[in-house]
């Protein structure tokens, strides 16, 4: 595991609010610095920064897969300056808006060329990593990216960092050696001058080494969250950008990513405070689920892959409202609530069970956003929580069935139970009677076998291509014994499930 | 030696089809398809779209000056839909336009009224209504229908495997650009550039030479870019023809899965018959292949089919009939295999359920079958160079089956949740284009007065590393290092006539032809260098200067190079070759039509999640026939790639229409193939010492296709797990075995 440790770091710059500037994405001049040089452009906003590294910086060793995401062709680097210092993410630039390039430093394949190989190319030739090559680029930044990390904690984490990248020909076995190779060198790094060890030990070039500077020199004004309603917003993108990209150019678009005036998370007392905006790989590293329970970066890998999760964000995984949405799943369980805003102040709270009235349908008036969600969590309670998720492919897929449950238990015994699925109705379901049911209950395999039927009742799968509706009723009851096999191994067993 | 592209791959500074810079004008091109499986076109209205910002012009069947044809082998396959749709994706035209977006946008205000029509998506219902593509085909060997009785055991059964996206992640493509005189250029990212050029030549009614066909490498191709490439190069040649303007078309990904074709589905029938001792005395097979709505390669890869029913084994009497049916889906192509995987599937499923009934292995009928030589395939050819019980011995050996048969054994009387399987996988491919007069390919080779070299072949570089190879080729037969050669990109005006690079046969006819090329140089240059050293003693080249009874000399390559040609010689070479002893006989489908064939073995091992329906493969272990290796590095890259493709196939990668002809897994998101943790624990790999043949370039064997058919044994693994579990229940044979397959076959009545 890597706890922590890789891409622990949001990308998500504080905005300390008198310096926010009010400028219209769409239309203001939109600056970065791609690979060595400065970039300003009046391109619409909206334009995928795939498009404009490609077409209008020609720069064209980062390739088209997919245009949605799932192959990592178009991988790239976002660099966001904190303090100075800048951390390295990496993203699919095919669902990223150029406008969330603004005040980055963008990474693509040739920003890692030197006169020679570099390490990550050169372990890549070595190991015959690279066969048609068009994927290639997209492994090498992904591997980039993970040397520009703090830390290398293990061979495991190598392999994370191209949990992104797809691969049609080599069978990644060749890919995995040549991580193997990456990770050796890195792990001899000088953790006191890290940039500096990388530029001499031929990882990236060295005028990587001023890029904070000369960021910093920039002074670009940051844009600002929210400004204007009845526009669209746009997170990450990971969602919009696969449904409707042709469509965004035309549409008013508030871009919000990034733009956090708090932490991404949060403890006050025994609440903690997730922005909306906070992205997968925050609440994947959130110290205080990590501590909660154990397994909770392992959930997180099944959530789309690393370049995703470094920037679709907590609140367009709600409102997309899609019936399969992980996160969703799993703040359902948390029982969580939702905080509400409008332009004019107006602020209300919300348990996220109720925000889901009908098919893509919410409780949320046009201008409203999710600026934060509630989870309530109580130490000295013994709360345990689990997630499952099946899919065709383990990762890098969207759920068949995924459920996820909370359990405050005394003892044997269920004080509080919040069981969600995902994938059996129209809406990510809050599972309310199977919750109901479980609430008092001892814990034993006939309170198990019993709460299955409650469970069946409410649920109402559909078939489609991610599997029959036999099947995904199938899973949802295989997947509610794996909470319980999972999380009291010592009293329930499958032999006496199934 | 490493992949000479490697280098520049690695730093993003290979380039493909759209990354050629445009030229100032270029127009872009998108097509426009029929979201319907089959229907009459009443009516199609532009003017909405031509009015949209950005739009060129539209082009249609309307503005073809030549014939709206572009079948290779059957001419029924329109470029553009004309009246009729056959299926969902059907293009009808091209939107030419100032960007892709423009025309994309113009794209969603066609209007189109269709008027429907039946649709039919299942073979075997297309077969029923004589819905076929070409008649069928019966290999016969022997006469089972007077073995039947000898038999001990009989079964009959019935086996489904689906089709596959190919998913090269470099998309379809082409950019077309007029030249003087009515000519025209074309970079197209296509395995066959005379393929291109030829349908270039129908469509816009030009002769083949004023039509240039240049391609530089291809970001994947696995076959699907074989035939399939030609459309848009097609469609990119006719715009660029009609404007004069450049035009670019490089598809959009869900264009590229909604409308072209993949690996075949087969559904099929099976009836086999063994003896005690497990010798399978007759077998029978009924194949019903989804053609989809034109013949594409069907034909051939249906031939394929028959030519691989058997695989690995000897069975005296067999009776195989193919039909390639004509159903409402996008023209199904070439898949690496090519018919022979499903072909192979079929008869392992027919030994799998037979080992079930009689209550043995699989492994213990597949070894007692396997080929040796003498023996004869159905189709005619005879045995000579069997490698099939040296590999599955050398595999079973150094693996040790019975220990991890053992083991398994263990494990899964010891574990409840998890279940473990495993299955032995022989091949054995046989190497050729199974259409004789294919067999045959050029190379062309200048050495430059400064000794540098460039060479150019019909073999198109696609990642398998042909061009890799090729230059050893040269390097080697021309005593100097690879370094100083340049392959070329493969260009219809440098190489006419080519064959597609397809059938694992790119670097064996190729690599000939270039061996011969560079012999001649040699023979011609030879005589000035003895003159030059004042010796009539046999001289050879190595590492790039002249050597005498092992001795370097002092002449040096580029003296040589230099001094012949300031004696007039030409130091230019086209050479061809066409492979020898091969032919067949349609007519009595008998005959020798593979040069040689490629045989292995492989052990896989899986893991089965019985709670989730999931699985783990913990390792695969083969031994492979390479032959002679000539490029190690690239040869375990091509075994290693095919079988996690071959396993992706008969596991994640599944493609669903439905009734009416819809593609449901449209996407990366919907369809999935392996990704890095959906691979295999451990691959091991070790090479069958063997002397090679002598058609194999250098004896070292095709590799290409033959290893992605270790990836059939995935779906036998998977079985035995679940039945390890399920023992009760007995699943039905329909590949790919998903995790919604596993977990239905885990608890199918179960409790019986
Ligand atoms: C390849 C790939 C794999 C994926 N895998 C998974 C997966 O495994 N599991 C999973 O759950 N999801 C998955 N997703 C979906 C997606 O990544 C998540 O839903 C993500 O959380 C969306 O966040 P975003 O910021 O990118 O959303 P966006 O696309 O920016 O927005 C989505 C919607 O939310 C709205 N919105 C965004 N922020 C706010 C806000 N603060 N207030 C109000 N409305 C807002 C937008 O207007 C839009 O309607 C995947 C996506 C891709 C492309
Ligand atoms: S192009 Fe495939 S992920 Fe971006
Ligand atoms: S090398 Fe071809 S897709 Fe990876």
């Amino acid at each position: 595991m890597c706890f922590l440790s890789i891409f622990a770091f949001s990308g998500q710059a504080l905005i300390p609010e008198t310096n926010i500037v009010f400028l219209e994405l769409n239309k203001m001049k939109i600056t970065f610095i791609l690979n060595d040089q400065v970039i300003q452009t009046e391109q619409s906003g909206a334009g995928t920064l795939l498009d404009f590294i490609r077409y209008e910086a020609n720069l064209r060793g980062t390739k088209i897969g997919c245009r949605e995401g799932d192959c990592g062709a178009c991988t790239v680097l976002s660099g966001t300056l904190q303090q100075g210092k800048i951390f390295y993410q990496s993203l699919t630039s095919c669902l990223t808006p150029l406008a969330n390039a603004h005040g980055k430093h963008i990474v693509t394949v040739e920003g890692f060329n030197l006169p020679g190989l570099n390490k990550v190319q050169e372990a890549m030739v070595e190991c015959s990593g690279t066969q048609c090559g068009f994927c290639t680029p997209g492994f090498v930044v992904s591997l980039g990216g993970y040397a520009l990390q703090d830390t290398h904690p293990s061979q495991d984490c190598a392999i994370s960092a191209i949990d992104g990248n797809i691969c049609r020909c080599t069978g990644y076995k060749s890919i995995e050696r040549a991580a193997c190779i990456v990770q050796d060198s890195l792990e001899q790094q000088d953790s006191a001058r890290p940039l500096d060890w990388l530029v001499e030990h031929h990882f990236i070039p060295a005028w990587f080494r001023d890029i904070p500077q000369r960021l910093e020199a920039l002074n670009i004004p940051e844009t600002a969250f929210p400004k204007t309603s009845g526009r669209l917003f746009v997170g990450g993108g990971t969602d919009l950008y696969v449904q409707k990209p042709d469509a965004l150019p035309d549409l008013p678009i508030n871009y919000i990513f990034g733009k956090l005036s708090k932490a991404p998370i949060e403890s006050i007392g025994n609440t903690i405070h997730i922005q909306g905006g906070a992205t997968a790989t925050d609440l994947m590293n959130a110290p205080v689920f990590l501590e909660a329970f154990p397994r909770w970066y392992e959930y997180f890998k099944l959530v789309s892959s690393t370049p995703i999760r470094n920037i679709g964000t907590v609140a367009g995984n709600l409102v997309n409202a899609s019936p399969i949405g992980d996160i969703t799943a799993m703040l359902l369980a948390l029982n969580a609530r939702i905080l509400l805003q409008q332009e004019n102040g107006e602020e209300r709270i919300l348990p996220l069970r109720q925000f889901y009235k009908a098919y893509k349908t919410l409780d949320k008036a046009a201008g409203e956003w999710i600026a934060e969600v509630h989870v309530d969590l109580q130490k000295d309670t013994n709360t345990l929580f689990h997630f499952e998720k099946v899919c065709k492919r383990t990762y890098l897929d969207i759920a068949s069935v995924n459920t996820a449950i909370s359990l405050k238990t005394k003892g044997n015994l269920l004080l509080e139970a919040h069981v969600s699925a995902g994938g059996v109705a129209p809406v990510p379901l809050y599972l309310d009677k199977t919750s109901r049911y479980l609430e008092g209950k001892t814990i034993q395999t006939e309170m198990v076998l019993e709460a299955i039927e409650v469970l069946q009742s409410e649920i109402h799968p559909i078939s489609d291509a991610r599997g029959s509706a036999a099947y995904k009723r199938t899973l949802a009851r295989q997947l509610f014994m794996g909470h319980f096999l999972t999380l009291f191994p010592e009293t329930i067993q499958m032999e006496a499930l199934v | 030696m490493k992949n000479i592209d490697a280098r520049n791959h690695v730093q993003g500074k290979s380039i493909y089809l759209d990354d050629i810079p445009e030229i100032n004008g270029t127009l872009y091109a998108v097509p426009f398809d029929a979201p319907v499986g089959h229907a009459r076109i009443v009516k199609m209205d532009f003017t909405k779209a031509m009015n949209m910002p950005g739009i060129a012009r539209i082009i249609t069947a309307a503005d073809i000056p030549g014939e709206n044809q572009i079948g290779g082998i059957i001419p029924d396959e329109p470029l553009f839909a004309e009246g009729e749709i056959h299926f969902w994706g059907h293009p009808i035209g091209i939107i030419l336009g100032t960007s892709e977006y423009a025309c994309r946008k113009a794209r969603e205000v066609i209007e189109i009224e269709y008027e429907a029509l039946p649709v039919i998506t299942c073979p075997r219902e297309a077969q029923k209504q004589n819905h076929l593509i070409a008649p069928p085909r019966t290999f016969v060997l022997g006469d089972t229908s007077e073995h039947w009785a000898e038999c001990d055991y009989v079964l009959e059964g019935k086996a489904d495997v689906n089709g596959q996206e190919h998913l090269y992640i470099e998309t379809q493509g082409a950019y077309a650009r007029p030249k003087e005189d009515g000519c025209i250029w074309v970079a197209s990212s296509t395995q066959g550039p005379t393929a291109v050029q030829k349908a270039i030549r129908k469509v816009l009614n030009l002769p083949m030479h004023k039509i240039e066909v240049d391609t530089v490498r291809l970001g994947g191709g696995f076959g699907g870019k074989e035939d399939q490439a030609t459309a848009w190069a097609v469609m990119a040649a006719l715009a660029a023809h009609v404007v004069q303007k450049p035009v670019k078309l490089s598809l959009h990904r869900m264009d590229d899965m909604r409308m072209t074709g993949k690996r075949h589905p087969y559904s099929a029938d099976y009836k086999i018959g063994l003896n005690k001792d497990l010798k399978i005395l007759c077998y029978e097979a009924t194949f019903y292949q989804n053609a989809g709505a034109a013949a594409d390669l069907s034909t051939s890869v249906l031939e394929r089919t028959l030519f691989h029913c058997t695989n690995a084994y000897f069975i005296p009497n067999v009776k195989a009939t193919a039909y390639s049916c004509k159903t409402n889906l996008p023209p199904n192509t070439a898949f690496r295999g090519f018919g022979g995987p499903q072909g192979m599937f079929v008869i392992e499923a027919a030994i799998t359920k037979v080992a079930e009934q009689i209550g043995v292995t699989a492994d213990q009928i597949q070894k007692a079958n396997l080929v040796r030589n003498g023996d004869v395939f159905s189709y005619g050819q005879v045995i000579d160079k069997s490698e099939a019980h040296n590999s599955w011995n050398a595999c079973v050996n150094t693996y040790n089956l019975e220990k991890i048969q053992a083991e398994i054994r263990a494990f899964n009387q010891s574990n409840y949740r998890f279940k473990k399987g495993v299955a032995v996988q022989p091949i054995c491919f046989g190497i050729s284009f199974t259409n004789t007069m294919m067999n045959h390919a050029r190379a062309l080779v200048h050495i430059y007065q400064d000794g540098s070299v460039v060479v150019s072949t019909g073999a198109v570089e696609m990642g398998q590393g042909v061009n890799t190879k090729l230059a050893q080729v040269a390097a080697i037969t021309l005593g100097i290092p690879a370094s100083w050669i340049r392959l070329e990109s493969t260009n219809t005006l440098r190489v006419a006539n080519t064959s597609p690079t397809a059938a694992s046969a790119g670097a064996d006819l190729n690599g000939k032809a270039l061996q011969i090329a560079c012999q001649n140089l040699m023979d011609r240059m030879m005589p000035v260098a003895q003159a030059l050293l004042n010796t009539e003693a046999n001289l050879q080249i190595k590492d790039g200067v002249v050597h005498k009874d092992n001795e370097a000399t002092e002449l040096t390559w580029q003296q040589l190079v230099l001094q012949s040609f300031m004696r007039r010689i030409s130091l230019s070479e086209q050479a061809h070759y066409s492979t020898p002893v091969i032919q067949y006989d349609k007519t009595k489908e008998k005959g020798h039509p593979f040069a040689y064939h490629v045989y292995g073995t492989a052990i896989l091992v899986v893991t089965v999640d019985c709670l989730r329906g999931t699985y783990v493969f913990d390792e695969v272990n083969i031994v492979h026939d390479l032959g002679k290796t000539l490029n190690a590095d690239i040869d375990n890259g091509q075994i290693e790639g095919a079988l996690v493709q071959g396993i992706g196939w008969m596991t994640l990668e599944e493609i669903l229409f439905n009734d009416k002809g819809k593609l449901l897994t449209h996407a990366l998101s919907t369809y999935k193939i392996p990704d890095i943790y959906s691979v295999p624990l451990q691959i091991n790999i070790q090479h069958l010492d063997t002397p090679g043949h002598d058609l194999a370039i250098l004896k070292s064997k095709a590799v290409g296709e033959p290893p992605l058919m270790y990836g059939l044994g995935a779906y036998f693994a998977i079985r035995n797990a679940v039945k390890a579990f399920n023992p009760n229940h007995d699943p039905n044979i329909d590949a790919p075995y998903t995790p919604e397959k596993v977990l239905m076959d885990l608890y199918s009545k179960r409790k019986a």
